[in-house]
């Protein structure tokens, strides 16, 4: 544990120097995650209005469901995905593996889940209030999805903060299914797992403090536009 | 607020941008957590890289996985240090043809206080047969990586059977060298790891190099080009030039000048 402190201090420079290497690292690791978080919540969000609304047989089995899924381990998400897209596997033609786009499709997986089911929460609650508005005007059930995805959109934000905040600081799936390979499928959290099993602590650490950086910043961004988008939706009104 | 959604959208998606190296032809060597923690492949690889243009993408895991993964074909080279599992891997078809590329040698290390006494020794099954008697913590990698596969030899010549012990002072950490060089430091335990992993590795706390020099912790790698025939994906040709450049004049000798303070990491040797 001799000179963490300067070990710490050194990091730090490298990341405040913006050290071009670890910039790209950084870089990367957005990439994939704002990638698979926007594909999620677009696969998610109509999943989970639609749970909200819709009467089926079932309903009540496929909500618990999905919300047990908002606890799928990552590593078996990234096992699964590898299954998938190795060579040996059915989609190994596509020579997925081992690049980013094999870790946004685990992102996305481990995602998606939970922005339906904090979507479907959200809009249920919503729709409650709607209820007499809709039927008076004669709009069906699925029909009203978009309309109260529209209306609840301030409150989904935090499902897609949620999502985020799950595929930034995973690492289980991403190292499998990526490799971690240098410049090519290294990201922030593969990086600390690699760092600490090179006895880096310190550096594994200031790298642990950018990713906490970030997910602040991220969080502060969307809250301060949420806000203004609130206050002006009040002016409107 | 729509203004603000399309400046949002655009700002990510010229973060979304894919890199530009995306056709750069490359190939994946499947290989062990030793060659790249301890800096080996950062050190040659540029070389190769300048010469051919083609990007080496290595995915470092334990040998046992390794070799899964490229049985699975999720692979065009195999690096790895398991001579009995590589002979095996390419008798049973999957692989080409083994070569031997460098060595290094594997060291008992443990803490300075060595509660079982086995400090300057250089008999790795004597030491393991006194950290038996003592039942002195012992922290194994357990994850079928060349290191285990080694460990558990060693075990079997001294005569005994440690997974006996398993969860009580023999402890299976299932992880990487790195990781279980950082689990014995933090319980006071002994761990053999591989000279490389060792020197290069951070983190030492109260560990130190207790038994070496037993010829029997020789530490051979080897390297094979994973069979075309099996998996026609497989990027053979380039995958052919790696190895002919790791085990000729130019890779050798860019592995013989890998040293870390004055001390050379891995000995090449092939033929």
């Amino acid at each position: 544990m001799q000179g963490f402190a300067s070990e710490f201090a050194t990091a730090t420079t490298l990341i405040l120097t913006g050290d071009p290497e670890l910039w790209s690292i950084v870089l990367l690791s957005m990439r994939v995650s704002v990638f698979a978080v926007l594909i999620s919540a677009v696969i998610g969000m109509p999943i989970g209005a639609a749970l909200a609304v819709a009467r089926f047989p079932g309903r009540r089995a496929t909500i618990v469901l999905m919300n047990a899924l908002m606890g799928l381990p990552p590593v078996v998400v990234g096992l699964l995905v590898y299954l998938m897209l190795s060579r040996s596997g059915p989609l190994g033609v596509l020579e997925l593996l081992y690049t980013p786009t094999a870790m946004i499709i685990a992102q996305v997986v481990l995602v998606t889940p939970i922005i339906a089911a904090l979507t479907r929460q959200v809009v249920e609650l919503l729709a409650e209030e709607y209820a007499e508005q809709l039927r008076s005007l004669g709009v069906s059930r699925l029909a009203s999805v978009p309309v109260l995805l529209w209306d609840a959109r301030l409150a989904l934000v935090t499902a897609l903060l949620a999502g985020f905040g799950r595929a930034i600081a995973e690492v289980g799936a991403v190292i499998i299914v990526g490799g971690n390979i240098n410049h090519v499928t290294r990201v922030m959290t593969t990086t600390i797992a690699l760092e600490t099993s090179r006895g880096n602590l310190a550096l594994a650490l200031a790298l642990g403090a950018i990713l906490i950086g970030i997910a602040v910043a991220v969080n502060a961004l969307v809250s301060a536009l949420s806000l203004r988008a609130e206050q002006e939706g009040l002016r409107h009104a | 607020m729509i203004r603000n959604l399309i400046r949002a959208a655009s700002v990510s998606l010229g973060l979304l941008a894919l890199p530009a190296n995306a056709e750069e032809p490359f190939i994946v060597v499947q290989s062990t957590t030793s060659t790249q923690n301890s800096g080996l492949f950062e050190h040659i690889l540029p070389w190769f890289e300048a010469e051919t243009g083609i990007d080496v993408r290595v995915v470092a895991v334990g040998t046992g996985q390794a070799i899964k993964n490229a049985v699975n074909g999720d692979g065009d080279v195999l690096l790895v240090h398991s001579k009995a599992d590589e002979d095996r891997f390419v008798a049973e078809g999957w692989g080409v043809e083994r070569f031997d590329v460098m060595y290094n040698d594997f060291v008992l290390v443990g803490p300075r206080t060595d509660p079982a006494g086995v400090k300057g020794g250089d008999d790795i099954t004597g030491a393991l047969t006194a950290i038996f008697d003592a039942e002195a913590p012992f922290a194994s990698r357990g994850d079928d990586s060349g290191t285990h596969k080694a460990e558990i030899r060693f075990w079997a010549d001294a005569g005994i059977d440690p997974t006996d012990a398993s969860g009580t002072w023999y402890r299976e950490t299932g992880s990487g060298m790195g990781a279980t060089l950082n689990v014995a430091g933090g319980m006071g335990a002994y761990a053999l790891t591989d000279r490389a992993t060792w020197l290069t590795f951070g983190n030492r706390g109260d560990l130190e190099i207790l038994v070496e020099g037993d010829p029997r912790l020789f530490n051979q790698y080897g390297v094979i080009l994973v069979n075309s025939e099996r998996h026609p994906g497989v990027r053979a040709a380039a995958g052919q030039r790696f190895i002919d450049w790791l085990i000729g004049p130019d890779g050798q000798s860019a592995i013989e000048t890998y040293t870390l303070d004055g001390e050379q990491l891995f000995f090449p040797n092939a033929e």
